[in-house]
């Protein structure tokens, strides 16, 4: 009985691999190619570097506050003016950075950890299995997205309490992913299913591979690439989803400086400061532009048919 | 066909259960203490408290709470705040406001996203293409409060040309540019599907058939191939019906509309647990029963779809 799964690990991890490489491989010689995916790829490197060494960038305190500049206009001293306390705005969009991009980076990961976690064993086992978690899946679904964050946001923080900075990040990257991981689960899910039918699958089972074995070997590898897509737009989709929950006043809040943060403070002073709301708001733009980009780039560049 | 509804609509009842119930345990018994700040610096006198309790059955184990709450709720009655105001009033006065809203962005969504979705799906690749597809991608990314003020300061602020806050009354009129703001995201979206749709239908055997009979190009794109490119198109306009109520809270913030968005807001920041569960039931029933609409539609739309 060793010999068949004898026979299967030393066949079916090359076979895998190739076919996997290729695909991507393929993905990566048309996508070099093609200027969308350098433009995008070129400003989330930008942003990334702004996120993990924002002094490269401008040497002044974000929170240092000159009452003296309040609401000036944007200069040669300060590229995007002064907000209503004084602070350098460029600053601290630059140090906003990171907050934004880690709070879109962890929920898009989690959402997407949660989705095909849940998504590939419904697929693989069907039946009432599969029914059960679409259902469960279907209750969050059915959520209005602003609506269960504000719900779930201000139950676990009373509007007069004062949590930690960490704990409302946790709790903000939380509740997106919460409410957005059925997205990720029916992409994946609809993957295995097509997978699931695949001849080399049936073989593996016939084999007597076990189910965790097929799922990570077999299956994992030729689903992986729609949730991925998924998972770039969604990092653009949640960067702006914080900025949203910020300005309602529920998401990220100061000390903290994030793009979210600075539109919320601006949201009050937007008609005689509009500086303070647009240059926050356009890297906001620019950098979910830059990630749904990404994401549609490598989406064609995957998808065979496209071609 | 008639199994396959009874099938869809098993299925919506558990999802009903279980999202109205999560709202109910969130906004009831994760809060310590319902009563903390209701009655201004000091707190409530035992006898406030000894009545709303009981009003609100706050003695009774969580799950016959939900079930007493959900058992009047289906009976129409929505109860009352804690000053006593009726819910189901509240809701009526600001529901329709929010429909009218919700309405107009899928009506633009529809003609706009339709109309730029056609115009390119039936070219090849070029200025106006890549124009419609950069504009799709820019309106994807800009988040709706953005869109919102940026129209509210140009168009009401400096142009002088609508007024930057929509009034009680909420006419159809005024509420043209909230509406676009709404549906920008999703009339992106539409767009792109339309022209995916389009492209991919303007290929098909119905269509060279259509052309071979020596039809009039407008008869080819106005019947044969808009009519099945846009049965997808339809299925994400219906589902959106339901989504934008519930996505109407930043809208009607910016816009200052008195809808639902606002009555709910609201509620959250007074603690109003019935007005709160009243509304999120109300979203999620009307989201619920759009989505089936739209499956059943799909299958009328479509005849080649059979669901037994």
């Amino acid at each position: 009985m060793t010999e068949p799964s004898e026979l299967q690990l030393s066949e079916a991890p090359p076979g895998g691999l190739t076919r996997q490489g290729s695909l991507w491989g393929d993905a990566w010689r048309e996508l070099r190619r093609k200027p969308r995916f350098v433009i995008s790829a070129a400003i989330i490197l930008v942003v990334l570097l702004m996120a993990v060494v924002p002094s490269l960038f401008t040497s002044v305190d974000p929170n240092f506050a000159d009452l003296d500049h309040s609401r000036a206009l944007p200069s040669g001293d300060a590229w995007f003016g002064y907000d209503l306390q004084g602070r350098n705005l460029f600053a601290r969009t630059v140090y906003g950075t990171r907050a934004s991009l880690i709070v879109g980076v962890t929920s898009a990961l989690l959402t997407v950890l949660i989705g095909s976690v849940i998504g590939i064993v419904a697929g693989y086992y069907g039946k009432w299995l599969d029914s059960l978690l679409s259902r469960f899946g279907d209750i969050f679904a059915g959520m209005p997205f602003v609506l269960g964050a504000i719900v779930i946001l201000t139950t676990l923080n009373a509007p007069t309490s004062n949590p930690s900075q960490t704990r409302i990040i946790v709790q903000v990257v939380l509740s997106i992913a919460v409410l957005s991981w059925p997205v990720a689960m029916r992409i994946m899910r609809s993957a295995t299913l097509v997978a699931k039918q695949l001849d080399y699958v049936k073989a593996a089972r016939g084999l007597g591979a076990s189910p965790f074995r097929i799922i990570f070997r077999h299956l994992l590898p030729n689903t992986l690439a729609p949730v991925m897509v998924y998972a770039t737009i969604a990092v653009g989709a949640f960067i702006g989803a914080e900025a949203t929950l910020a300005f309602l006043g529920i998401g990220l809040r100061p000390p903290v400086v994030s793009w979210g943060v600075m539109i919320s403070d601006s949201s009050n002073y937007v008609r005689t400061v509009p500086h303070m709301l647009l240059f926050p708001a356009a890297f906001v733009t620019i950098t979910v532009l830059a990630f749904v980009m990404l994401g549609d780039a490598v989406r064609d560049a995957l998808d065979p048919k496209s071609r | 066909m008639g199994r396959y509804i009874l099938r869809r609509f098993l299925q919506l009842i558990p999802v009903f259960f279980g999202t109205t119930f999560i709202i109910y345990t969130l906004v009831w018994a994760i809060p310590t203490d319902p009563f903390a700040g209701k009655c201004g610096q000091r707190p409530c006198p035992a006898s406030y408290i000894e009545v709303m309790r009981a009003k609100f059955n706050l003695g009774d184990p969580l799950i016959v709470q939900y079930f007493k709450y959900l058992g009047r709720l289906l009976t129409g009655d929505f109860g009352e705040t804690f000053a006593g105001l009726s819910v189901g009033k509240l809701i009526s006065t600001a529901y329709p406001v929010t429909v009218r809203l919700a309405l107009i962005a899928v009506l633009i969504e529809a003609v706009i996203g339709i109309g730029a979705g056609v115009l390119t799906g039936l070219r090849n690749k070029g200025f106006l293409d890549n124009l419609v597809l950069v504009s799709t991608l820019f309106l994807i990314s800009l988040p709706v409060f953005v869109t919102g003020f940026v129209l509210q300061i140009v168009l009401g602020v400096q142009w002088h040309l609508i007024s930057p806050t929509v009034s009680r009354a909420a006419t159809f009129g005024e509420l043209i540019v909230p509406g676009f703001v709404l549906g920008s995201l999703s009339m992106a979206y539409v767009a792109r599907l339309t022209r995916t749709s389009i492209a991919e239908n303007r290929h098909a055997d119905f269509v060279r058939t259509a052309i071979a009979k020596g039809q009039p190009t407008k008869r080819v794109v106005g019947i044969h191939l808009l009519r099945n490119s846009v049965i997808p198109v339809l299925t994400l306009l219906g589902t959106d019906l339901g989504a934008l109520m519930g996505g109407a809270i930043v809208t009607e913030g910016v816009f200052n509309i008195n809808g639902i968005g606002g009555q709910i807001f609201r509620g959250i920041q007074d603690k109003e647990g019935v007005l709160v569960t009243g509304i999120v039931t109300l979203l999620v029933l009307v989201y619920l029963l759009a989505s089936l609409l739209v499956d059943l539609l799909y299958a009328v739309l479509d005849p080649r779809i059979r669901y037994d």
